[in-house]
């Protein structure tokens, strides 16, 4: 092995290539599926949501979109503040998509009715001015709140807005604060969007007493299921609706969302995984390359050692353990070089990557058994040569 | 301590049978010094092969120390390579990139047994008998000349004390000064020691030395004397 420094050097490069790859491509993976988990348990932990509409998929009579109907009222969010235990808080709202001038500029963007407890629930803080009140609500006051987006496209980047008017349906708004960004970009954005209280959005927006959706904190993770069936079987009772299947609403559990993401985000860790696994596999068939030449130059060596009494697993151990060393160093080093690269990625890239100690171990693991699986030919290649045949080879 | 009962061997190659031994058939006593002789193709090589538990013969039957080698498995006739037999090659056979001592402890190696420093003195004190120089024992094997390449290669073969050593040609490459070195060596060995040496050769002046001279001409044995 180290009589032939650079073939062997050439041939742990190419493990090296392929163990960095493994570990750059996961960590870009691993970086996927922790932002989005990240982004999911900042928009509230413990999350229940409760939609109208229907889970159902097929059926005879034909639905709108789920979302669509108007089955959930504020009384229903009433009820299940009042009915069930373990909750921490309940936040209707009303939502709709609206356009929205001010002064000439304007924007399409989403309007959201909200009551006084949606902000603690979904984690979100003012960077200027104040919460809608209680007062507010009850009064049906024309008072807006922008996300920070919605703010730079009405008013412009870092402008106070507060007491400024704006226009929602050809109703006029004043602006009383400004919330804290919680970044995201596109659909569903906590950035881009109006808050106004709940019963404005009623009776100005919608135009009826509907709501778009419950928003329930439940206590702790593990009542989570529990307390979804439980709401289930309240708005079934309220709604008079006898068979599950018929349900005019849907709960969406964020357990249930973050197992979703997390499975997309790990069949993609699994597919760069895979890629980075070809090259790890051209690498093993270098080694096995070289393992071969090796075994041919050293025939002769091969023929004394039997002759001296080497058993045939001495030799194939032999040569083994050369393999196993050779794909073990360019593991380490592969390690290093990975984990370099996927620092170099997060810091010049876009991408937020994360090195795991499972993929370290993971991928080292799978250097040494590249060099037993790609070792193991030639060393039992080498094991079987007759000894008087490998002596008098030249 | 060796012997041998109508070993025949053929070799096939093609479809041709090419007989190399034919009944060949001797008895070694513990202690000799012994020299089997012939020109090539007499099929010296191919007897020295067997009687070193490398081959199996096609026919007959080879007892060493009581037991029948050919009824043994492959790894039980390396077993007999490492702990009866010690060879010595006419190329010497070195491992080129490794130090004398090294070279000398490699059939230790397969005996996992043996602690470093016991494979150290060992191999000390095998260098000692083959009478090389203590300066040279961290060289390289390559750095050696000739001579000195064949003592280190015979102490080799004394690492593990085998019973009997096996020398193929081991004067071959060497100029006639030091084959005679190399021989004095087994003689001493052989006389202080009391190992079985058994010397390979086509060359009759090499085969004076021994004491013993079996002949072998187209796989049979054509004389068999003693000196006095």
């Amino acid at each position: 092995m180290s009589s032939n420094k650079s073939r062997s050097a050439l041939t742990i490069l190419g493990i090296v290539i392929g163990i960095a790859s493994v570990i750059a491509l996961i960590s870009v993976g691993q970086g996927a599926s922790q932002g989005i988990t990240s982004r999911i348990e900042s928009l509230g932990t413990n999350l229940l949501v409760v939609m109208p509409g229907s889970q159902r998929q097929s059926g005879n009579i034909v639905r709108g979109g789920m979302g669509s109907s108007q089955s959930l009222t504020l009384e229903d969010a009433d009820a299940i503040r009042q009915g069930i235990a373990d909750i921490i808080a309940v936040a209707p709202t009303v939502s709709s998509r609206k356009q929205v001038t001010v002064k000439g500029q304007n924007t399409n963007t989403s309007i959201y009715g909200i009551d006084g407890n949606y902000f603690g629930i979904k984690n979100i803080e003012m960077d200027l001015g104040s919460a809608i009140t209680g007062q507010q609500i009850q009064s049906r006051a024309k008072v807006a709140i922008l996300g920070p987006t919605t703010r730079d496209d009405l008013f412009g980047e870092g402008v106070d807005p507060t007491g400024q008017k704006i226009r929602i349906g050809g109703q006029e708004f004043s602006v009383i604060g400004v919330t804290k960004a919680k970044g995201g970009t596109g659909f569903g954005s906590a950035d881009d969007l109006i808050y106004i209280p709940l019963t404005a959005a009623q009776q100005y927006v919608t135009g009826n007493q509907s709501v778009s959706n419950i928003n329930i904190q439940v206590s702790s993770a593990d009542l989570m299921s529990f307390v979804q069936a439980q709401v289930q079987s309240l708005l079934l009772e309220r709604h008079r609706i006898s068979d599950e299947t018929k349900a005019d609403f849907s709960i969406m559990n964020q357990a249930d969302m973050l197992s979703a993401m997390s499975s997309v985000t790990d069949t993609l860790t699994l597919l760069l995984a895979a890629i980075a696994g070809i090259s790890l596999l051209v690498g093993g068939i270098g080694i096995m390359n070289m393992m071969l030449t090796t075994v041919t130059e050293r025939t002769r060596e091969i023929g004394l050692r039997k002759s001296l009494g080497a058993k045939n697993h001495d030799i194939s151990n032999q040569f083994l353990a050369e393999s196993v060393s050779l794909t073990f160093i360019g593991g380490v080093i592969g390690v290093i070089v990975g984990w370099a690269a996927a620092w170099l990625i997060s810091k010049f890239g876009s991408m937020t990557t994360s090195v795991t100690s499972w993929s370290i171990f993971l991928s080292v693991g799978i250097a040494a058994l590249v060099g037993i699986v790609f070792g193991y030919y030639p060393a039992s290649r080498a094991a079987k040569l007759d000894p008087i045949d490998a002596l008098r080879y030249q | 301590m060796i012997k041998c009962e109508n070993i025949v061997k053929i070799y096939q190659t093609g479809g041709n049978e090419t007989p190399v031994l034919r009944d060949v058939s001797f008895e070694i006593q513990k202690g000799e010094y012994l020299a089997i002789m012939g020109p090539s193709g007499s099929g010296k090589s191919t007897l020295m092969h067997i009687l070193g538990a490398l081959d199996r013969p096609t026919s007959g039957r080879y007892f060493l120390d009581g037991k029948n080698v050919f009824d043994l498995s492959g790894d039980e006739m390396a077993e007999i390579r490492s702990q009866k037999i010690g060879f010595v090659f006419q190329s010497f056979n070195l491992l080129p990139r490794s130090t004398v001592l090294r070279n000398v402890m490699v059939p230790l190696i397969y005996n996992r047994k043996i602690t470093k420093a016991e494979r150290r003195a060992k191999a000390e004190r095998a260098l000692k008998a083959v009478g090389l120089e203590k300066e040279l024992w961290t060289h390289l094997s390559n750095q050696l000349s000739g001579g000195q390449m064949q003592r280190v290669a015979i102490a080799r073969a004394l690492i593990n004390d085998p019973g009997i050593i096996l020398a193929d040609e081991p004067t071959g490459n060497l100029d006639s000064k030091t084959g005679a070195v190399v021989l004095d060596t087994f003689e001493k060995l052989n006389k202080e020691n009391g190992h079985t040496i058994i010397l390979i050769t086509h060359d009759k002046n090499v085969a004076e030395h021994a004491r013993r001279i079996i002949e072998i001409k187209d796989g049979v044995i054509i004389s068999d004397r003693k000196k006095n």
